[in-house]
């Protein structure tokens, strides 16, 4: 694909906000509340965070919403109806302020949700999504993009990527898509041509702490390693790393019925719970919480791997900076690498 | 901590405990849990301002209990909790040494949980000032004022529990929520499920939460849910007289007294 670059004003970007407006787009972007920060329907350019170097959650939600409906059903006279969700008026959605190893977990989610069943529900709703990745110009001990195959200027997932040419300086715009040039075209002016030099200045330095393909192929002999048990006793089994997490795909289906009729929904689910592999026999096959998190682990950088031909971690960090425990995935993968079997 | 490394070196040598729990240092300026089953690793373990997880969440976890008997670097809200949970039955003085860390890190070791009872005794339960101002400010709001808050405040609770996770007190092996055939509480992360958990939350904790913060420390959206337990125990202070975790086990919300004020009890 041919990259267009082109030169947008740190003042540009607002007036970019209210054309998109104008067009009536929805936007989510990073917004801050309590000192976190989590993607909002933002109604004005100022309620837009940028102080963050990342967000508390990841932008998946949009896509992969922690709650949806899919389908609505009625008992009557006529015997069941069932309703499905409109897929055909979903909104046009900008995605706004979305860092790189965000965006690439997109390309993750959807190898997940197009694996062996393509979910129509999925699909249709990412099609309505424009993505302006914004590269990192800071980084933290939490980050590991380059781990795992990512920049901190990564281009994959995004459809326009903006790169802050030095602190308030100006942006690049690298337009990446057909729906990046949509935005292009409706604010042309905005978009100046301009021979810009190379953006890998303005990034940040995120060191490369691990060998991934190492990692893998150890993951293979390593089922029955001890590492599980040291690693996860500190674990209190809640599901915040999954939720976080611009890759967990995991959901469950639950019924909400109001009398004769109701609804089937679709909601966020995590490995980590106890439950989550319950059988209804009281059987549990990952009956302690090692085997949970040695699942996490597997299923990221094993399974996906094999199967997927992408990892199922993007190196964001957002899992450990949001573990209430303080587990870090980043150095729990360095000790994998560093056991010996 | 030189004390409390020299102790648990020594349970651990002499087999009095198999495991002590502490802190020590995690990433950046964080502290986690250490869990202390060789004598050389006692050396890990640390103790200042920062460490404020309540460490009793661990000792009804089923990987910890099965390593047999516990020591616990327990501060104040700790040994609240381990009383708390005594009472309940999750924890008794066979299976549980306590060395207790006084506000001014000193090291206490306690005989037995009536020990750690009569010390926890000394200290009412206050809620901070900061929080306080918190609560009268949300009693002074209307009810529509207040609904309103509730509900942005919860509206970005995806339900990771984390602040389940992060409480001695819930260690149910199945907590309501995870039932759905029937379905008691609504299992999705929507307004009402998400109110609805957290209401129930707070009164499954009324009675029992002794204020030490961890389900707002955990959660990862940093949403004040421990408002609502705080406001419990206001009103159980004013209701009541105020509220200690005892080994007699008589509980704010399940005791009852012949000589009740309330008529209707009679």
């Amino acid at each position: 694909m041919n990259i267009d670059k082109r030169l947008v004003r740190r003042d540009s970007l607002e007036k970019l906000f209210d054309i998109l407006k104008q067009n009536s787009k929805k936007i989510y972007a990073p917004f801050l509340k309590n000192g976190k920060t989590t993607f909002r329907d933002a109604e004005s350019f100022a309620m837009i965070s940028t102080g963050h170097i990342q967000t508390t959650e990841s932008s998946k939600d949009i896509a992969f919403p922690r709650t949806e409906k899919i389908l609505d059903y009625s008992k009557g006279k006529d015997g069941l109806v069932v309703k499905g969700i409109d897929l055909e008026n979903l909104p046009g959605v900008i995605l706004w302020g979305v860092r790189p190893c965000d965006a690439v977990g997109i390309g993750a989610l959807s190898s997940i949700f197009n694996w062996d069943y393509k979910d129509e529900i999925y699909n249709s709703r990412l099609l309505q999504v424009t993505v302006f990745g914004f590269s990192c110009n800071k980084s933290d001990e939490y980050c590991f993009c380059t781990s795992v195959g990512g920049t901190p200027g990564n281009t994959a997932g995004s459809d326009i990527l903006f790169t802050r040419m030095g602190e308030d300086g100006d942006y690049l715009a690298e337009i990446l898509t057909d729906k990046g040039i949509t935005v292009v075209l409706m604010a042309p002016d905005l978009f100046e041509k301009s021979e810009i030099a190379e953006k890998e200045k303005f990034l940040a330095v995120v060191p490369v702490r691990f060998n991934n393909k190492e990692i893998s192929e150890k993951l293979d002999k390593f089922f029955e390693s001890k590492v599980w048990n040291d690693q996860s006793l500190i674990c209190l089994g809640c599901g915040a790393c999954a939720y976080v997490c611009p890759t967990c795909a995991c959901f469950d289906i639950q019924d909400e019925a109001h009398g004769k009729s109701g609804s089937r929904i679709r909601c966020w689910d995590s490995c980590g719970f106890s439950h989550f592999t319950l059988h209804t026999s009281g059987h549990n096959p990952r009956a302690i919480q090692s085997a949970r998190w040695r699942q996490r682990i597997m299923h990221k950088f094993s399974y996906m791997p094999e199967r997927l031909s992408v990892f199922g971690c993007t190196g964001c960090g957002r899992c450990s900076r949001a573990c209430p425990a303080d587990m870090n995935i980043l150095e729990n993968l360095i000790s994998i690498q560093e056991v010996t079997l | 901590m030189v004390d409390l490394i020299k102790r648990a070196k020594e349970l651990i040598e002499t087999s009095a405990v198999r495991v002590v729990i502490g802190y020590e240092q995690g990433i950046g300026n964080k502290t986690r849990a250490l869990f202390v089953e060789k004598a050389e690793d006692a050396g890990k373990l640390i103790f200042d301002s920062r460490c404020v997880q309540n460490l009793a969440v661990y000792i009804t976890k089923k990987e910890i209990k099965e390593k047999g008997k516990m020591a616990i670097a327990a501060t104040l809200p700790v040994m609240r909790s381990i009383i708390q949970l005594a009472s309940e039955f999750q924890v008794n003085d066979n299976n549980l040494l306590v060395l207790g860390i006084t506000a001014e890190s000193k090291l206490i070791e306690f005989a037995n949980l009536v020990e750690v009872e009569t010390f926890v005794h000394q200290y009412q339960i206050e809620i901070d000032a900061r929080n306080k101002e918190m609560l009268d400010k949300l009693g002074k709001m209307t009810q529509a004022e207040r609904w309103k808050f509730w509900i942005d405040e919860l509206a970005p609770c995806f339900k990771c529990y984390a602040c389940r996770a992060a409480c001695p007190m819930c260690y149910c092996h199945r907590c309501t929520v995870d039932f759905n055939q029937p379905q008691w509480i609504p299992v999705p992360s929507h307004e009402l499920g998400n109110l609805e958990w957290h209401i129930m939350r707070a009164m499954h904790l009324t009675g029992r939460c002794i204020d030490c913060d961890a389900c707002y420390n955990a959660c990862p959206l940093s949403i004040p849910i421990n408002l609502l337990t705080k406001k419990m125990l206001e009103d159980a202070k004013e209701h009541f007289g105020g509220y200690q975790p005892s080994l007699k086990g008589d509980h704010l919300m399940s005791t009852y007294k012949p000589d009740d004020k309330e008529n209707f009890i009679h």
